[in-house]
């Protein structure tokens, strides 16, 4: 925790240089580099590569759940001893490869891969600034992720296997070596990864927060920020309250694991013997990882939300509906989020009053995400859509939000959880509302800022293909899972064909692992599109979209301090689109009202005035500056 | 003019606050979630029972005098940087470090005691608890104390003045919190065991 303050302490300003001419070498261009563009870049392509990891490993498990009696000795070059001689995957690698793909996905791609990708990118170009406030810290936050996967990655290949205790890791089964072979070594080294994943979160998180606060542009008022920042800015918030409990929570784990304490372990015998812990609560740790585990899932799905509003507007050139009741909606989603954990618990013994108090907290979560998803639809409503990649993606969320949010009422009842906890209807839920949703979010912003991040354009038609698969593809998968967890089918079991319970699902178990393995098959299609226009794609034009946002200001291939001139003044919100009597259908951030007076409203027309006092005030000065210089 | 001004106010302006300072105080938040999070985990894990009782070790007393103490040491060297008294400054300034390290060494006698009454960090969660809140926060104290020494070479390369504060008031800030952090965790364990 003290590199994140000798950090602050050290790292030179970087605020305010107006020297544009870096000549970087490749290193600190491409590998060491202090420019968040680059770094945000960075973010992109690993979480790009731990997703294709994280695809893999399910689709793994797919396979022994959809065909149980499948032959897997193809799988011996890659997976070696996990594979018996019977050619059968081993069941502590089926445990393995769960928790790792929870672990991999909800971190690595959907909380850096896509948080860091876009705060990153974005919230300097948004709001009108140079760089981060702190361009090492952000550097720093990068390489403490890549070290992070680096470990995690090792862990998948040690003798015992990763940790296998499930994402959530819960003691005692994660905190005794002796309870499964991935609780030795591989727990180990995700405490370890998760360590340096948190510290880069952290230093992300406090750089985000302060660069919006502090360097926004003139003009910039947080009533004119785009949505994509409030959203940022509030994930941001979210993470750097709730990442230090997961810090805590490791802490006593690792203290639990390695010193012998008894903080989460108390009366367990192991084969006839009592291990020498006592006075210590399971219950504990599993209050302590919700409270950052619940705000996760807003930290996972909010930077998803804004960058959903934002293509949304821009796509059905209309402003987006209820701008403040977005942000408000927003801020309440961080507030609760805080304050739901325990419904995670239900049926961990924990009281059931409290469990009667956190449902009703938890369902009232559904009252802002209501009025979010009002406000999409209404925003579409009657607006001229344009169907580009990014915005059939962000629809697609949209969908995802509705369908997979509605069954989160179900299971936010205490009574009802009692049925479906630990069943494949949770597993249907937070897949549709937190993974796919998120998912599409960052597939969402890829799309829409390709041409901003790389000067080229993504071949729309290959997207289109690639929206379609995934999106019925993920319906494929995910729908089927309602019905066999309404009817008990539990989660991460290996085996299920011997329970007269569930042996009946295997047409729909084989089902969902075909469609899974399409869906994957169709991101082969995205990674074509991703590399190839990189390098070959269609040159953007400075605004591709006719977006009002400040990034679209911006040279095409913007250097380090993005602005090669002064940095653009902000004289209107974002979302100028279609305004009656403006004679195009957009008008950026950056067309003072004074220039637009047939298309201002009443009160705007006030605000001219003082624009033109402030203009001219400013006009002076600089000719004053001039005239001084020369 | 009047108008304009409240166009100005209107617009709000980014704050004029040091980004450093203010990453800083985002740093704390995160320093204080750490501490939050285990004090509410002792409390719950308190009303579960079985849990061990024992005397909290009289040498907090001091230390938290010490700390106290050093924090108000600390004021008066800033207190002199403004006015650019620099002999003034060093004195406080190293004054308030040999104080840090004295707080250090005393909470290391603290889990000598501790030892001596039978409580180890391995054994019954009330004491654990009491080791890791300890622990932890010396960790943080290191931390302080490697910063005080920091501003303390740079007062001898004539780098802290009136016109240069930032640094130092950002050191300031961060031993503050952290000796009332130590503050509230004695107070807690006095309240709470």
């Amino acid at each position: 925790m003290a590199t994140a303050h000798t950090a602050t302490h050290s790292a030179s300003a970087h605020d305010h240089h107006d020297d544009h001419e870096h000549h970087d070498n490749f290193i600190t261009k491409y590998i060491f580099t202090t420019d968040h563009k680059m770094i945000g870049k960075q973010f992109l392509v690993t979480g790009i590569f731990w997703a294709i990891i994280g695809g893999l490993l399910s689709i793994i498990f797919r396979l022994q759940l959809g065909f149980p009696d499948m032959e897997l000795y193809w799988l011996k070059p890659i997976l070696g001893g996990w594979i018996d001689d019977a050619g059968k995957l081993d069941p502590n690698f089926y445990l393995a490869l769960v928790t790792m793909h929870g672990t991999i996905m909800v971190f690595f791609v959907l909380t850096a891969g896509l948080s860091g990708t876009f705060s990153n990118f974005l919230i300097p170009l948004q709001i009108g600034a140079r760089d981060m406030a702190s361009g090492f810290m952000n550097m720093l936050s990068y390489w403490f992720f890549f070290l992070s996967g680096v470990i995690m990655f090792i862990s998948l290949f040690i003798e015992t296997g990763p940790a296998s205790g499930g994402w959530v890791v819960y003691p005692p089964l994660s905190a005794l070596e002796q309870a499964m072979p991935g609780s030795g070594l591989g727990m180990t080294l995700w405490l370890v990864a998760m360590t340096f994943f948190i510290a880069s979160s952290l230093l992300g998180g406090i750089n985000y927060i302060t660069t919006v606060i502090n360097l926004r542009t003139k003009g910039m008022s947080f009533s004119r920020l785009p949505l994509t920042i409030w959203a940022f800015f509030l994930t941001a918030v979210i993470g750097l309250l709730s990442f230090p409990v997961l810090f805590s929570a490791a802490l006593l784990l690792v203290f639990d694991r390695s010193f012998g304490t008894s903080f989460y372990l108390s009366d367990i015998y192991i084969g006839g013997e009592a291990l020498p812990n006592t006075g210590g609560s399971p219950v504990l740790y599993q209050h302590l990882f919700w409270f950052l585990g619940h705000p996760e899932v807003y930290i996972v799905l909010l930077p998803a939300l804004g960058i959903t509003s934002e293509i949304i507007s821009v796509n059905s050139r209309k402003p987006i509906f209820g701008y403040k009741a977005m942000i408000i909606s927003m801020l309440g989603i961080t507030i609760l989020s805080f304050i739901v954990w325990a419904h995670h618990m239900f049926v961990s013994g924990m009281n059931p009053f409290l469990g009667s108090i956190f449902m009703f907290l938890t369902l009232i979560i559904a009252i802002p995400s209501a009025v979010k998803v009002f406000n999409y639809l209404t925003t579409l409503w009657r607006g001229n859509l344009i169907f580009t990649p990014g915005m059939l993606f962000s629809i697609g969320l949209v969908s995802f939000f509705i369908s997979g949010g509605l069954t989160g009422i179900f299971l936010g009842n205490s009574a009802i959880d009692i049925q479906l906890h630990d069943t494949y209807f949770v597993v249907a839920h937070f897949h549709l509302v937190m993974g796919s949703a998120s998912f599409f979010g960052l597939m969402a912003g890829v799309y829409h800022w390709f041409p901003k991040m790389f000067g080229r354009m993504m071949d729309p038609r290959l997207g289109y293909i690639h929206f379609w698969l995934t999106f019925i593809g993920v319906y494929m998968v995910f729908f089927p899972m309602h019905y066999i967890g309404i009817a008990g089918f539990p989660r991460r079991y290996y085996s299920w064909t011997n329970f007269e319970f569930s042996n009946m699902y295997t047409d729909l178990n084989m089902f969902v692992s075909v469609a899974a393995i399409i869906t994957f098959g169709a991101q082969l299609i995205f990674l074509f599109n991703f590399f190839y226009s990189m390098y070959r794609g269609r040159v953007a034009s400075l605004n591709p979209w006719r977006s009002n946002t400040l990034e679209w200001t911006t040279p095409l291939h913007p250097q380090h301090g993005n602005w090669p001139g002064e940095i653009p003044t902000v004289y209107r919100w974002p979302y100028d689109y279609s305004k009656p009597g403006a004679s195009e259908d957009f008008i950026p951030q950056t067309v003072p009202l004074s220039a637009t007076p047939e298309s201002n409203l009443p009160h705007e027309q006030e605000l001219v005035k003082l624009e033109k006092a402030i203009i001219a005030d400013e006009e002076e000065v600089l000719v004053a500056n001039e005239s001084k210089e020369s | 003019m009047e108008e304009k001004f409240a166009y100005v106010e209107n617009a709000e302006q980014p704050i004029a606050m040091h980004p450093k300072k203010f990453a800083l105080w985002l740093f704390i938040v995160t320093v204080v979630m750490i501490f939050a999070s285990l004090t509410s985990a002792y409390i719950v894990r308190q009303s579960e029972g079985n849990w061990l009782e024992y005397d909290l070790p009289s040498i907090f007393w001091y230390t938290s005098g010490i700390i106290v103490l050093s924090s108000i040491t600390l004021h008066w060297a800033y207190a002199s940087a403004k006015k650019d008294d620099l002999a003034s400054l060093r004195t406080g300034m190293i004054i308030t470090s040999v104080l840090g390290s004295a707080f250090l060494i005393g909470q290391w006698y603290s889990w000598v005691a501790l030892v001596d009454q039978d409580v180890f960090f391995v054994g019954n969660p009330a004491g654990s608890f009491l080791y890791v809140f300890t622990g932890l926060h010396a960790l943080h104290l290191i931390s302080g104390v490697i910063f005080l020494i920091i501003v303390l070479i740079s007062t001898f390369r004539y780098q802290v003045h009136s016109k240069n504060l930032d640094t130092m008031e950002m050191c300031v800030t961060y031993w503050h919190f952290l000796g009332g952090l130590w503050l509230y965790l004695f107070m807690f364990l006095l309240l709470n065991h």
